[in-house]
């Protein structure tokens, strides 16, 4: 029932688009033009630096989160569910806004010119993507780290290895699924990232994400587009494959140890060393920008003051509903995207689980959308939902649809290392007893996997409140405005006023984010029968 | 769960995939045998039955934005509900509108512009009506002389300058100033492949210096350390000194110093910025009936709607652009601070269409390599 709930949703909103995408844009090659661009040395050099960039930005971001994972995997301190929930927010900041913030941090310094120049450089590009990133490393790793067994490690510091050995030969190849399934996401999302490449890798930069779209949108060579999408695709997915691999092989040799639910202890001593050092760090790379852009928002033509703020709750010129009614747009298509992403997902995590061969096909499948060009799911549906009885071109569904879509692999990421961690022992354990198997489901694996059921989904509300790709092909009514396009409006025409109100709304998404991620970090708190030590 | 089941559930599976696959082949061969043949699916299209107040679609790109009270007063003449979809910039829409070519989305289409004209027209995306509201509309807006397509609306792409950083030295008055050494890096401009301010100056110089001249004049630009930036957001309010950058020229439109009047913060009676007028391109809003509409009859009425002064009127201030219609009044904002250039830039649609892609990639080459 989960596989095919999974797979129909699956194949119908992202299969057929995409396979209709691209083989409408495969038929119509007239000459070996597709092939010419695809073989050609530019081409080369583009998929190239696509695919360095992308690992540098996943290894970076992995080595800069990892420290905070740590921390909050292991201690309670003040502060801590407020820090894990301000994390999520840079994802649903629009990338102007972002690159805007980035821009001015970057003069402020002086690195726009002088000795050290990071503006319009591969170094700000992989500094933007550190920064949209860090969450999910911290989130996706510190969530598995909390319920690894410590007891190995501790066993081997008391035979007499060194800290250090004990992590790296111990604690590190205990997180490697959740290590592997974090770098996936953060690897395709640097891979298919498109506004940071333009914004702030400077005007001669192209990726392969860059290239669909100017094929497809800037030349109309849909030929093209298609032959190119494909790569990407075919591309995704032999990565997918390998990490799955690497993810559930590991995973299943390890199934011994139980998952003793680990109390989190308060810091002592040079613990706090580490606390400080994360969060510092974390204050710095994410907070800066962020600082930037709520300095603005207070920014007024009189000193600083809420001007901005108040603006948005009367009358903004320019946008077709108000920025409350864009808010609210957001919010609703976030809460239905994030529910539609935690039922799919959640169904094709636990089917995936199970470990068949037709689960590892779910679980490469259910990834590819966040390794997708948003124009290859964008134009997509607009070709292949064109007839009725299925015309859904200008339904205004297919938003959230999408977003869920782009939702789902934060949900089965997330949720599949832990699945698959469950001890066998524990389930034969409940049938032992008599649980059949729909109890075990009910009693063990849900239980379980909640919170990373819920760390998922609020990436998945994140991800929506944020996106803004794929959505701009989507032909929409002018009341469906969200806030991200609402933001993108207000920074179209001069005047200070609009931009103050930009950053305002801009700020204003990001406290909804982070006020959503506490409200379902609570919930996760809630329903877990243990409760002990989390919020 | 026994091996025997996972492996059953496998193989229905990869049948479901496969099936879904070859759903998708067969499928795209129906939509291809119908766009072939679009006269006859279209006849068969057209026969739903016509019950209920008739209700048209207006495609848009985002940009687009009128008054509440328009397209109202609209349905209260003439009983068309109108729902308007907007999707992405005017690139964005048109390369969508011509991946839809034949079963559009909507009816009418609003905001093709005379660089991307020739493209629409190519790919025979609109049935020609010409409005009787037309002929009050000036010549030099009329591009399609078969009425495929009917201006509603233009405005001029021009470099402005802020006008509080020219102090000793006078601000730019022409385009050779641009590459004249005592305005070195003062200008930024945007990628003509991602921005469409960047490609209406593109075209600008080649209007200007002819095909001869302008990659010339773009080599004396880049050593006179022009800055390219993505999109005019991050131009404006990155580079330019109204977001605190550093450089006082950028490429914007003729309508910006109105703008920054109007939502001037603290208020204001004059704009901060100027414009070059020998900087300027023209760029022409069109809109048409896209064919495979079934409600020609009533997207012709808003077409006529959209040449009357009750629309017209409503332009200037919201989408920062001028009326076609020669006795639309103009708002006092724009009457005090828009300035239009007496001989805009401006180059033949079908031109643009034939050498667009080529004239991109010789940029690329000379500005960005």
């Amino acid at each position: 029932m989960a596989l095919v709930l999974a797979v129909c949703f699956f194949g119908f909103f992202f299969g057929y688009p995409v396979i209709t995408l691209v083989i409408r844009g495969l038929r119509s090659i007239a000459d070996d033009r597709p092939s010419q661009v695809l073989f050609g040395s530019a081409f080369l050099r583009i998929a190239w630096f696509s695919l360095w960039q992308a690992v540098v930005s996943t290894v970076a971001t992995l080595i800069v989160g990892l420290p905070a994972a740590f921390a909050l995997a292991r201690f309670d301190f003040a502060g801590r569910a407020l820090f894990r929930a301000a994390l999520v927010v840079p994802f649903v900041l629009p990338t102007v806004v972002v690159a805007g913030a980035f821009e001015s941090v970057f003069t402020r310094f002086g690195l726009d010119s002088g000795a050290i120049v990071l503006k319009d450089t591969v170094w700000a590009v992989l500094l933007a993507h550190v920064f949209f990133n860090y969450a999910v490393v911290v989130r996706v790793v510190g969530t598995y780290w909390e319920s690894v067994d410590r007891r190995p490690a501790q066993a081997a510091r008391v035979l007499g290895a060194s800290a250090r050995t004990a992590f790296v030969r111990i604690t590190l190849p205990q997180l490697r699924p959740a290590l592997v399934s974090a770098a996936a996401i953060v690897f395709l999302f640097s891979f298919t990232s498109f506004g940071v490449i333009l914004l702030l890798g400077g005007p001669g930069m192209a990726t392969i994400e860059t290239e669909i779209w100017r094929y497809a949108v800037n030349r109309i060579e849909f030929d093209v587009a298609a032959a190119v999408a494909l790569l990407q695709l075919l591309a995704v997915a032999a990565l997918i494959t390998l990490t799955s691999y690497a993810e559930s092989k590991r995973e299943r040799a390890r199934r011994t140890g139980t998952q003793a639910k680990t109390r989190l202890t308060a810091p002592r001593g040079r613990q706090w060393l580490i606390i400080f050092g994360a969060v510092g760090s974390a204050t710095a790379l994410c907070g800066i920008p962020i600082f930037t852009l709520i300095e603005r928002s207070l920014l007024t033509g009189s000193g600083y003051g809420f001007a901005n703020y108040e603006a948005l709750g009367t009358q903004v010129s320019l946008l077709p509903t108000s920025a409350a009614a864009a808010l609210t747009n957001s919010v609703s298509y976030a809460l239905m995207a994030a529910a539609i992403a935690l039922v799919v997902g959640g169904c094709a995590a636990w089917a995936a689980s199970q470990g068949s061969a037709g689960a590892r096909l779910v679980d490469v499948g259910l990834t590819l959308p966040l390794g997708t060009s948003a124009v290859t799911l964008g134009l997509g549906v607009l070709i292949a939902f064109d007839r009725s009885p299925i015309d859904f071109r200008s339904a205004w569904w297919i938003v959230p649809v999408l977003h869920a879509l782009i939702g789902i692999p934060f949900v089965l990421r997330g949720v599949l290392p832990t699945l698959r961690g469950i001890s066998p022992r524990i389930r034969e354990a409940a049938a032992t007893l008599g649980a059949d198997p729909r109890a075990i489901r009910r009693e063990i694996d849900f239980p379980l996997a909640t919170k990373a059921l819920l760390v998922g989904a609020a990436f998945a509300f994140a991800v929506s409140l944020g996106e803004f790709g794929a959505t701009s092909f989507v032909p929409r009514r002018p009341s469906t405005t969200t806030a991200p396009t609402a933001i993108f409006r207000l920074l179209g025409q001069p005047g200070d006023q609009l931009r103050g109100q930009a950053m305002a709304l801009s700020v204003i998404l990001m406290l909804v984010t982070a006020a959503s991620a506490l409200v379902i970090e609570r919930f996760a708190g809630r329903d877990r029968a243990s409760g002990g030590g989390f919020l | 769960m026994s091996p025997r089941n996972t492996r059953c559930r496998a193989a229905i599976l990869a049948v479901v995939f496969t099936m879904l696959a070859a759903a998708c082949g067969g499928g795209e061969s129906v939509v291809a045998s119908q766009s072939g043949a679009s006269g006859a699916a279209s006849d068969t299209v057209a026969t739903t039955a016509d019950s209920g107040p008739a209700s048209i679609t207006l495609l848009t790109h985002d940009s687009f934005a009128l008054s509440e009270t328009t397209l109202s007063a609209f349905t209260a003449e003439t009983g068309i509900v109108v729902t308007q979809l907007a999707s992405g910039d005017a690139g964005q829409m048109v390369s969508e509108a011509i991946l839809t070519a034949g079963n559009p989305v909507g009816d009418v289409l609003f905001g093709i512009d005379n660089t991307f004209l020739q493209r629409g027209l190519d790919a025979d995306l609109f049935v020609a009506y010409e409005s009787p509201n037309v002929a009050a509309v000036a010549d030099e807006f009329r591009l399609d002389a078969e009425n495929r397509v009917t201006p509603i609306d233009y405005g001029d792409v021009c470099a402005n300058y802020w006008i509080d950083e020219f102090g000793d030295t006078p601000p730019p008055s022409s385009l050779d100033d641009l590459i004249d050494p005592a305005y070195a890096d003062l200008f930024v401009t945007q990628n003509p492949e991602t921005s469409s301010p960047g490609m209406a100056f593109m075209l600008a110089t080649i209007a200007k210096y002819g095909e001869d001249g302008w990659e010339d004049y773009w080599t004396s630009l880049r050593n006179n350390g022009v800055e390219i930036s993505a999109g005019w957001e991050d131009a404006y309010y990155g580079s330019f000194t109204a977001g605190g950058g550093p450089r006082p020229i950028v490429m914007s439109y003729a309508s910006s110093p109105p703008a920054e009047v109007l939502f001037a913060d603290p208020p204001t009676d004059t704009p901060p910025t100027g414009v070059l007028l020998d900087s300027c391109f023209r760029q022409i809003e069109f809109a048409g009936i896209l064919s495979g509409s079934d409600n020609v009859t009533e997207a012709q009425q808003l077409i006529d709607f959209m040449l009357t002064p009750t629309f017209q009127e409503d332009i200037p201030l919201n989408m920062f652009v001028f009326p076609v219609l020669p006795d639309a009044e103009l708002p006092q904002v724009f009457v005090d601070h828009a300035q239009l250039a007496d001989n805009p830039l401006t180059l033949d649609p079908a031109s643009i269409a034939a050498n667009r892609d080529g004239w991109t990639e010789r940029w690329v080459e000379l500005v960005l390599r």
